[in-house]
């Protein structure tokens, strides 16, 4: 059955009224109001969403692509608002909606004691219809709009608790480095304007084969092949998007927002909007190796270095951070090497454990009232049963053991880089190799820290005073003592953990034929016959459970996970000393992760202080010294200086003036007189 | 009353001053209340230039010719396109917001000020009328003398500097328009703007012209460097001089450019399109980074402003590179488009900022940026009205700021790809000043105790910040409308980008 325009926009705009509602109408409505409504609106468009997909894979319908209204129209250029409707959409409409949904139940557990409660929910609303309207996109314009529109959501829920100093510099800071991303992106989409003459993505991509042997003109002599600058532009927008390095900076400080956030936009949606758009750019992204391999050495540069910052980490919730950006750099290497559909399925595994990992995470952080600090946990599964299965299902998806989610999307990945030959793949297969031992390394300290272990926290009943679980008093505690003992969170909160455990384990096993070497993408994902790596591996595939057993070989990356697993059992486990025995002896090294890398002190150092420093200079040395100085109050100056001289001159005495008559009758005679001779 | 709409407009809100003078100092209500009614009945009236215009025909319209002065074959003539269309709307509305704005705020004299105000809305909308060159001059003066009372008289410590510096500024500037002018109408016989426009002249000529105009219109908008009047007369003019001031009387610079820079002089302006694109970029990125270290908010959104006027002139003259070089006449449209959605939308942002500024200045008599800090926390209403309006300060989609910028990139792009890379730079300097000055601001805790006694919006300011947050939504999220009234004029100007006249 085709898909009604009017299924569609109720999709996109349930959480929208549900937005407006929560937020100009939070005080009337109330807390159980706000949170009800936006939930509604939600499950609405879950619920439409599963209803679409079944119809766009099973019910028949057709790929639905049409405007809405038009958004300008001025010659031959024209910009619309409008849905297009196939696979790569549908699925990604489900996993927005089902993730968002479940956040937004957490978060009345979650949030509340906030007193934004009502604000956080109509932002969370907001966030989802930006992302619908980003990923149900068919033109350029709305993506773009749908791009910035998750941006600002982000800046507003990195910032929610907007008394902290870290708050509100991170968010400014993610606002900003995603803004270099969009910089790129806007000249990409201007590049495509320009050869491709159409906003809209059908038309666009039909003419994309015209683009081959086109140059832009970058100087008189050096010419760029077209196809490789719009996609390295557009990319650009990902690396913001997707934090791919060196834009990645902006992730780890977006932790500032409460955890719900962090699960929702900066781990299973909004960052991986980029690896979404690289994805639907696919007839675009295949006529360029070189921006591919662009593509491939970021991605897996990504993978690695930023994993091996979460091996240093002690925030809990910072440990997950850095394995999303790692995570994202696997994506972002299976686009580099053409298997846009592992990148989207691994993007699709991803969303599940690793919102289930910070929804954890924040079941934790509850638990410990609001102390976020590894040091100070441990020895929490007794107390906290459900977060602690589930963060372990979580987990074992994260550093991919077989027949988890993560497994299939994430051995597939390593596997296509090892069979394509596209320039940087060797780089690269080492950079997924080493970041799946990587992962488990930093995954099981995480695990082994927080609920393993002794306890290394002492609770301390005689603060009787009632209010412990605001956000801010853990400043009347010292680091590591608690007013009750850590308790199990309510439902509201587990729930969603159970709901997301699920799919972090089985999601994998029933989809990965289909969606990975069936074509299920169908015509929305394009790969060239040589291109194509998931091609040549689905002609081995033997089904899921043959895939997973194959993975059991100590040869491959399971062979990693192994080790990594027994070297974080000896020392968490058993000899706790070695962790700083380790740390102390590689120092330098400590340093350098700890400092991540220093890059953020570099941007810092350069954009942020140079950028204040050059202002100030063009300000008084251009506006206020040249322009204002010497043009403007210069010449006013110059002009009163020119007057006062000349003012002597009309000094009233008679005698003055007939002397200067005598003088110029007598130069007006002697000059007539020099011209007659 | 068709026949004579234009004039209805220009004079209305001018001979409303009058009774709202007499009812004098003592009856300071009084004054509000008529001068209200009267911007409301201006605006109005204006409503009907929509229906009585006809978008798709295109061209001048509603035209009225009388003669004016007869020995010097100067007439009284207007008539109105889509652009000026949609530049009076832009004014009439502006002037019901100024005068809801002042309401209380303005507490010496309030009818001269409020008289002032409703003098200036008539002779803006009489220069977006007048299609005699003399009498575009005209208004064009006179409009001062109103701007020069208001910064004077109701402005701040250094005003005197400032409504000196403003003045002379752009008195000069118009100087030379003057001249051109008295040269064409040597040469043609008539300040008539049609007759200009097919008048022929010779390179050389045409060359004198563009830069005696360039020098006049670049002051109004105004253009690098010549932009340093801006800052200074926006910190000391009242909210209600500085909202005027940035969302109708620069656009009049654009629009000058439109009139005179584009018809009369069309292979000069193409020859010379080079450095006054080379000068809207600069606004872009050397505005920009002054802008990120201004320490009084009201000149922060000043440079702003220059910055964002960039666009306009990039968007105009961007046309001559594209229809002369690469005969795009499509993205020349685009273009030109972009500049005039940019015109009118700067003109709701920065009439909106320059609000918000007012509301806290008269919280606290500060515009330092460092006496404020955590203002969200006693002021969330506020706070949220600030955000979107920053927000569309920074060009986001949804916005009206993001639509003409947005069009002027994407043109730009066609002609030259570092054009566009220079203009999309605003995404992120733009995006530096305007939120490092909400997160000064806005967030943060509060910093002192001025700060926690600020009270949140009441209902008058509320209207005022609703208002043009309507308009910066509407027109973010559906643009064509505004392209559509504007789309045949902007044709035509188009097709005059080809013209050669040597």
């Amino acid at each position: 059955m085709e898909l009604s325009s009017s299924i569609l926009l109720t999709i996109a705009l349930a959480p929208l009224v549900g937005c407006l509602l929560a937020g100009f109408l939070g005080k009337q409505i109330g807390r159980a109001g706000a949170h009800s409504v936006t939930i509604l609106g939600l499950l609405i468009s879950c619920g439409l969403s599963f209803y679409v997909l079944y119809q766009i894979t099973a019910g028949g319908a057709p790929v639905y692509n049409h405007n809405v209204y038009t958004w300008f129209e001025i010659g031959k250029y024209t910009a619309s608002v409008g849905f297009l409707i196939d696979r790569l959409t549908a699925m990604m409409m489900v996993v927005v909606t089902f993730v968002s949904l479940l956040v937004h139940v957490y978060t009345i557990g979650y949030m509340a004691d906030d007193d934004g409660y009502q604000r956080f929910f109509s932002y969370i609303s907001l966030f989802t219809f930006s992302m619908l309207m980003l990923v149900m996109s068919n033109n350029f314009l709305q993506l773009f709009f749908g791009w910035e529109a998750v941006g600002l959501v982000s800046y507003l829920l990195i910032g929610f608790w907007y008394k902290r100093p870290t708050a509100i510099f991170a968010n400014l800071k993610a606002f900003l480095v995603n803004r270099v991303g969009d910089f790129g992106f806007l000249l990409g989409i201007a590049a495509i304007l320009y050869f491709l003459g159409t906003l809209d993505y059908a038309t666009a991509f039909a003419s994309a084969p015209t683009l081959v042997g086109k140059t832009l003109a970058i100087t008189q002599h050096v010419q760029w092949d077209a196809a490789t600058v719009i996609c390295i532009l557009l990319f650009i927008g990902a690396m913001g998007k997707s934090a791919q390095v060196p834009l990645h900076v902006w992730l780890p400080d977006s932790m500032e927002g409460p955890t719900p956030i962090s699960a929702l936009i900066h781990a299973a949606t909004m960052v991986t909007a980029g690896i979404f758009m690289v994805a639907r750019m696919s007839p675009l992204y295949e006529l360029s190796d070189t921006a591919l391999s662009f593509v491939l050495v970021i991605g897996a540069t990504g993978a690695l270095f930023t994993g091996l910052i979460g091996i240093v980490q002690n925030d809990i919730k910072r440990v997950v951070a850095y394995s999303t950006l790692s995570q994202l750099g696997y994506m972002t290497v299976a686009l580099g090497v053409s298997a846009y559909a592992g990148a989207v399925f691994h993007l699709m595994t991803h969303a599940f454990f690793k919102a289930l990992l910070f929804l954890g995470a924040g079941s934790v952080i509850i638990a410990m009232h609001h102390e976020q600090d590894m040091r100070y946990m441990g020895g929490l599964r007794k107390y906290m049963p459900i977060t602690w299965i589930t963060m372990w299902v979580g987990s074992l998806a994260l550093v991919a053991v077989p027949f988890t989610s993560g497994f299939y999307s994430k051995d597939a990945i390593i596997e296509a880089v090892g069979e394509s030959h596209r320039w940087g793949s060797g780089y690269a297969y080492f950079c997924v190799m080493a970041g799946a031992f990587v992962t488990a390394l930093y995954t099981f300290r995480q695990m082994y820290l927080t609920f393993h272990g002794k306890e290394r926290f002492t609770v301390v009943e005689h603060h009787g005073h009632g209010h412990h679980d605001d956000h801010d008093d853990h400043g009347h505690h010292k680091p590591g003592e608690l007013a009750h003992a850590p308790h199990e969170s309510p439902w509201v909160v587990t729930l969603p953990l159970v709901l997301l455990a699920i799919p972090s384990l089985l999601v994998g096993f029933f989809t990965v034929g289909p969606m990975l070497f069936g074509g299920w993408f169908g015509g929305a994902v394009h790969v060239n016959e040589v291109n194509n790596v998931l091609g040549e591996m689905g002609a081995h595939f033997e089904g899921a459970a043959g895939m997973a057993l194959h993975g059991f070989s100590l040869f491959g990356p399971f062979g990693l996970v192994l080790l990594a697993f027994a070297i974080q059992t000896y020392i968490y486990l058993f000899n706790p000393s070695v962790a700083d025995k380790i740390k102390s002896a590689l120092k330098p090294i400590w340093v350098l992760l700890d400092r991540k890398y220093f890059v953020d002190d570099i941007y810092f150092a350069i954009f942020a202080r140079g950028g204040v420093a050059l202002g100030r200079m063009f300000w008084k040395g251009g506006d206020a010294a040249v322009i204002d100085g010497v043009l403007i109050d210069g010449s006013a100056s110059m002009i009163q200086r020119i007057a006062s001289g000349v003012r002597r001159l009309q000094s009233g005495y008679l005698y003055h003036y007939a002397f200067a008559m005598i003088l110029g009758l007598i130069l007006l005679l002697g000059g007539y007189w020099l011209i007659g001779q | 009353m068709f026949n004579h709409l234009l004039s209805l407009l220009i004079w209305l809100p001018i001979a409303g001053a009058v009774p709202v003078l007499l009812a004098g100092s003592g009856r300071p209500n009084l004054a509000r209340w008529l001068s209200l009614l009267m911007a409301i009945l201006t605006f109005a009236v204006s409503l009907f230039l929509i229906p009585q215009y006809n978008a798709d025909v295109g061209g001048m319209q509603l035209a009225e010719s009388h003669v004016w002065i007869s020995a010097l074959n100067v007439h009284y003539s207007l008539a109105v396109d889509g652009i000026s269309v949609a530049l009076i709307l832009l004014t009439t509305f502006v002037g019901i917001l100024v005068i809801i704005g002042a309401w209380d705020v303005i507490q010496d004299n309030p009818h001269q000020y409020m008289a002032a105000m409703l003098v200036l809305e008539g002779l803006m909308i009489g220069v977006f009328c007048a299609t005699d060159a003399l009498l575009f001059y005209v208004f064009f003066e006179a409009m001062l003398i109103p701007m020069f009372i208001l910064i004077g008289i109701w402005g701040g410590p250094r005003r005197v500097y400032a409504t000196l510096k403003f003045f002379i500024y752009t008195f000069l500037g118009s100087i030379f328009m003057l001249i051109g002018l008295i040269y064409l109408y040597l040469k043609a016989g008539t300040f008539d703007l049609h007759t200009l426009a097919t008048l022929p002249l010779t390179l050389t000529e045409q060359s004198w012209l563009f830069f005696a105009f360039l020098i006049a219109f670049a002051v109004k908008v105004p253009m690098v460097p010549v932009h340093t009047w801006l800052p200074d007369a926006h910190v000391e003019a009242p909210t209600g001089g500085s909202v005027v001031l940035a969302a109708v009387m620069l656009k009049i610079g654009g629009y000058g450019f439109l009139r005179f820079s584009l018809p009369i002089v069309p292979d000069a302006s193409a020859q010379f399109a080079w450095l006054v694109i080379l000068l809207s970029l600069i606004a872009v990125v050397y505005i920009g980074y002054v802008a990120l270290v201004q320490e009084d908010m009201k000149k922060l959104v000043a440079y702003s402003s220059v910055a964002h006027m960039g666009f306009v002139t990039l968007g105009i003259f961007i046309g001559f590179m594209l229809v002369r070089q690469f005969g795009n006449t499509d993205a020349a449209r685009l273009g030109m488009q972009g500049a005039m959605v940019q015109m009118i939308s700067h003109g709701f942002i920065s009439g909106a900022m320059f609000s918000c500024i007012g509301v806290l200045y008269d919280r606290m008599h500060t515009r330092m940026i460092k006496d404020y800090g955590g203002v969200i926390n006693v002021m969330p209403w506020f706070g949220f009205f600030y955000v979107l309006f920053a927000m569309a300060n920074c060009g986001l989609p949804g916005t009206s700021g993001f639509v003409g910028e947005f069009m002027v990139i994407l043109a730009s792009f066609s002609a030259n790809p570092w054009i566009a890379f220079f203009a999309a730079f605003t995404l992120i300097i733009g995006a530096a000043y305007t939120l490092w000055l909400v997160k000064r601001v806005l967030w943060g805790d509060v910093t002192n105790s001025h700060v926690a006694e600020m009270k949140d919006i009441n209902g008058r300011e509320t209207l005022v910040l609703g208002a043009f947050a309507a308009l910066v939504l509407i027109v973010g999220i559906w643009p064509e409308p505004l392209t559509h009234l504007m789309n045949s004029s902007v044709t035509q100007l188009v097709q005059l980008l080809a013209v050669h006249k040597v």
